[in-house]
């Protein structure tokens, strides 16, 4: 019987079968940040297990609340400084080298083709886009993780999207995936792998790849999963040109990693997107999904443009083209988070970072902050953020707030209408 | 092993988030008792408010897609800060039922027309409900009718409440 991709990885990495629908896993890498790992390390310390499986398969970063905010945030970077310290850490990225871990992380390219990722946070599932098992986990699995390098799983029930057809001019993954979840509902994926499949996902960029995976978890997914392919070596080259003759002989080891023909799904959906427009969110779920069109005109008093979904320098391409020339309505606040360094600055050589100022934005260090009402951009009671991040729930970004998610082109045409409007890249 | 049983807690509602149970401003808490105090404090299900309604319930009965979104397992510490050990659930996001496992905490799913029957004839009124792990059996009571659930309890979940959670089982193990 034929394999999926999870399968495949399963059987690559199993140490331990404690039960029988139970695989204990060898881990290749576990990151960290710093809000759910420094309960992880003062669990071991107090416990006298103050040790780390391996300092060089341990990735740490200070993302949610950075630089501190206050004296509480400032200790959870001091815990999380000093144990990379302690243990030898090399691949630790503080202040002024720290960025979003979910888009620092691949473009450190510590993500690989068939390998197992934990990290103690939800979009964890991002990192699949490159092939690999990567699921989302809480602080007790990471800390067993950075003690012993080993996770237990359920084996996991993949099912398999078939994105067909083409995207329209202005429709973007972000509009795909939310699709995707306005269809199959916030538990449609519940304990399984997403593994996403078609002609839309081959054309995808690697930043595409991500959001589609990102928001996998949102609809109950494991992780999702992307066939890697010559995207996928492209993007790696300069991290992994040693180890092979030329790109064509890592598209054909990466190969290893797409599932047989004759694999088993628990369930297979095809997903035309040809007639797909943008889209956006209206309750508080993400799975609430309505074209951008039908809530045209809705008012917004903030815009988010950032997060581990929609952060990246493609992203900031799609918002800037939208915004060139323009300025922001008066009554909105826009915000920009380039999510890292090196985003930052390639946006700058790129003159992008020139037209959100002069469009009236502001533009923020790398964090995660604004996405999850933490340490900036914190909504008021009553108050609307057009957001490409990727939750909507209830007081998300501050207490009483209102979030709609969208992607990057709909977030900055509605930041100039000063309300939700489709963008112009879009002929509807 | 902890114990599992007390006054039970309806919340009538699917999808109820970890956002809910625990805002994300509050993470910000290294000490899992510190978050006490905020428990479901945005938690939107018509005539909830938990300064009313949470003291002294120690069981959670719930819809389908219990603990959906982030992966913080502060919304289990926050649930135990508070006494509550046992949740019951028609379905739960696969983070938070590993996390409740993992912190040697119950994580019980019911068929929904169980749930629906438990909504039905005992949410209107004082109701306690208890876990038997030896017999995975659920005992719920509202004087003067009792009735006993049975539920699946898979050996390996069984295995790190016996332990006290995976962190117990695995340094022992591994």
């Amino acid at each position: 019987m034929g394999q999926t991709v999870a399968q495949k990885i399963f059987d690559a990495h199993v140490v331990d079968r404690p039960a029988a629908d139970v695989w204990v896993l060898r881990l290749d890498a576990v990151f960290c940040h710093e809000i759910t790992t420094p309960t992880a390390i003062m669990d071991l310390v107090r416990r006298g297990r103050d040790r780390v499986f391996d300092p060089d398969r341990i990735k740490a970063v200070i993302d949610h609340v950075t630089p501190a905010k206050d004296s509480k945030t400032a200790l959870q970077g001091k815990i999380l400084r000093d144990w990379a310290r302690r243990h030898h850490i090399r691949d630790f990225f503080d202040v002024g080298r720290n960025g979003v871990c979910h888009v620092l992380f691949p473009e450190k390219g510590f993500v690989r083709p068939g390998t197992t990722v934990i990290m103690g946070d939800s979009h964890t599932c991002t990192h699949g886009a490159f092939g690999a098992f990567t699921p989302g986990v809480g602080t007790t699995d990471l800390a067993v993780g950075i003690l012993k390098g080993v996770c237990a799983f359920r084996m996991p029930r993949t099912m398999k999207v078939t994105l067909t057809g083409a995207l329209r001019p202005g429709v973007f993954a972000k509009d795909v995936i939310l699709s995707l979840i306005g269809r199959i509902g916030t538990d449609g994926a519940t304990d399984r792998i997403v593994e996403f499949d078609g002609p839309v996902v081959a054309a995808m960029n690697m930043d595409a790849r991500m959001t589609l995976c990102n928001m996998t978890v949102e609809a109950g997914g494991t992780c999702g999963i992307c066939y890697p392919d010559e995207v996928t070596v492209d993007y790696l080259w300069e991290f992994i040109r040693a180890s092979y003759p030329d790109r064509q002989a890592a598209a054909a080891d990466f190969r290893r990693w797409r599932p047989d023909p004759d694999a088993v799904y628990e369930e297979v959906i095809v997903h035309d997107v040809s007639a797909l427009e943008p889209v956006t969110t209206f309750g508080l779920k993400p799975d609430n999904v309505r074209p951008v069109r039908e809530m045209q005109g809705t008012p917004i008093d903030q815009v988010f443009i950032g997060s581990c979904t929609n952060g990246r320098l493609d992203d900031l391409r799609a918002a800037a083209r939208v915004l060139a020339g323009k300025q922001i309505h008066p009554h909105v606040r826009g915000i920009l988070c380039p999510t890292t360094p090196q985003i930052y600055s390639q946006a700058l050589a790129e003159g992008l970072i020139r037209i959100f100022l002069d469009a009236g934005f502001c533009v923020t260090n790398p964090t995660c902050g604004p996405c999850l009402g933490m340490s900036s951009g914190v909504l008021a009671e009553g108050e609307v953020c057009a957001s490409t991040s990727n939750r909507n729930f209830n007081g998300r970004m501050g207490r009483g707030g209102t979030v709609h998610l969208m992607s990057p082109a709909t977030a900055a045409a509605s930041a100039v209408a000063g309300c939700i409007r489709n963008s112009e890249l879009f002929q509807g | 092993m902890k114990t599992f049983g007390g006054k039970v807690l309806f919340l009538d509602r699917s999808d109820i988030n970890t956002d809910e149970i625990i805002p994300a401003k509050y993470l910000t808490e290294i000490d899992r008792d510190a978050l006490k105090p905020y428990l479901f404090e945005d938690l939107k299900v018509d005539g909830f408010d938990p300064r009313r309604d949470l003291p002294g319930r120690q069981v959670v009965v719930s819809r389908a897609n219990f603990g959906c979104g982030s992966s913080r397992e502060h919304a289990p510490w926050a649930l135990e800060a508070n006494g509550i050990r046992l949740v019951i659930a028609e379905s739960f996001a696969r983070i938070f039922r590993q996390n409740m496992f993992n912190c040697g905490l119950l994580a019980v799913e019911l068929p929904s027309a169980a749930i629906d029957r438990l909504f039905k004839e005992f949410a209107h009124r004082p109701t306690s409900a208890a876990a038997d792990i030896a017999h995975a059996v659920i005992e719920i009571r509202a004087d003067p009718h009792a009735e006993k659930v049975p539920f699946a309890l898979a050996p390996f979940d069984r295995a790190l409440v016996e332990a006290g959670g995976w962190l117990e089982y695995a340094d022992a193990r591994y």
